[in-house]
């Protein structure tokens, strides 16, 4: 019956571990609504010179990146040359949702820094990106073939996000039929 | 002892999460500079609404509390819904679509969130049961201390008293 004495103790150490792993959770990794589903309909003016961006231009098996931006957000900035580069390397096309943004302004950032987009859509009231179920900028969302959305990238696109996630899903994505 | 230890805190805790869950919110109170829907009778069904929905950007506040971007446009979106003729359950699924279930400040009762839901109860009435029977073990414990003493044991105890009577 001595065993019985340790049974508080064991109680205690299962709720830390329970708590420690919690601890690791990110609580900003809001689980995506929207993965697996097809992209949901809209059709964006264009921004500038580029065409402008509609749901029809997504699937027909090409996998492509759209992502979500703004001319006013700082962590945009922040993916930028990433973004600028993964263009260069020409792997996969990168389609742009200008979120509450004013057109020119976006221009202006873009001749600035450079522009890594072949589509831009001017989200201006923000609509098609709570259709997205876009909660802040920038997200950047990597569409299938099918025009399913495979997965979501919340805050910055990082370096160790293309490389571990985003580019090998869209090889992934691509070699499928 | 141990269990008591336990069981004590547990049920402290569970007792004072109880007593925190019956504090009414706030009211719910939209923000001066939005146009309320022109019936009365909407807004505050739209209010409602509103007060049930988590702000995605500040997290742990609702819509109805927060004075971000994104939960101006949730508050107009729910207000448009209303007004379209929406269920309350109807608007609430509207956005559960786009953002998950996460969106609810109340999560669903379903088998998913079963734990989540009867947990509390559970640890209650286990934690109840647990002191329930720790208690009932003491007495026959306290009960087999008084069984008469052996021929043996009665000869010892009363060397020991002879002893001490004589010191």
């Amino acid at each position: 019956m001595r065993w019985k004495f340790a049974l508080p103790l064991v109680l205690f150490l299962g709720l830390m571990a329970l708590l420690l792993c919690g601890l690791g959770l990110d609580m900003r990794d809001i689980p995506s609504a929207k993965i697996g589903e097809p992209v949901p309909t809209f059709n964006l003016p264009p921004v500038g010179s580029l065409p402008g961006l509609a749901s029809k231009d997504l699937g027909h098996g090409q996998v492509v990146l759209v992502n979500v931006f703004a001319s006013w957000c700082v962590s945009c900035r922040q993916e930028h040359p990433l973004l600028l580069a993964l263009k260069q390397q020409g792997e996969v096309a990168i389609y742009g949702i200008d979120y509450k943004d004013e057109p020119a302004a976006a221009t202006a950032w873009l001749n600035e820094l450079g522009d890594p987009y072949s589509r831009i859509g001017d989200d201006h009231s923000g609509r098609v990106a709570i259709n997205w179920g876009v909660y802040g900028v920038p997200e950047t969302y990597v569409i299938g073939k099918d025009g399913k959305i495979a997965y979501k990238q919340i805050g910055p696109v990082t370096a160790e996000a293309l490389r571990d996630k985003i580019l090998p899903l869209v090889r992934k994505l691509r070699a499928a039929p | 002892m141990a269990a008591l230890a336990l069981a004590l805190p547990v049920v402290l805790t569970l007792v004072l999460a109880l007593a925190l869950t019956g504090v009414p919110a706030p009211a719910a109170r939209a923000f001066a500079y939005e146009a309320p829907l022109a019936n009365p009778k909407l807004e505050a069904r739209a209010d409602a609404i509103f007060a049930s929905l988590r702000c995605l950007v500040c997290q742990n506040e609702s819509i109805a509390e927060s004075d971000a971007d994104l939960a101006a446009d949730l508050r107009r979106i729910v207000r448009e819904r209303v007004a379209k003729g929406d269920t309350d359950d109807q608007v609430r699924q509207y956005l559960v679509a786009r953002y998950g279930e996460w969106i609810l400040l109340k999560p669903r009762f379903e088998p998913r969130t079963l734990l989540l839901w009867l947990g509390p109860l559970f640890l209650l009435v286990a934690a109840g049961g647990g002191i329930a029977v720790y208690f009932r073990h003491l007495a026959p414990a306290g009960a087999s201390a008084t069984a008469p003493l052996s021929a043996e044991e009665e000869r010892r105890l009363r060397a020991l008293l002879d002893d001490e009577s004589a010191g």
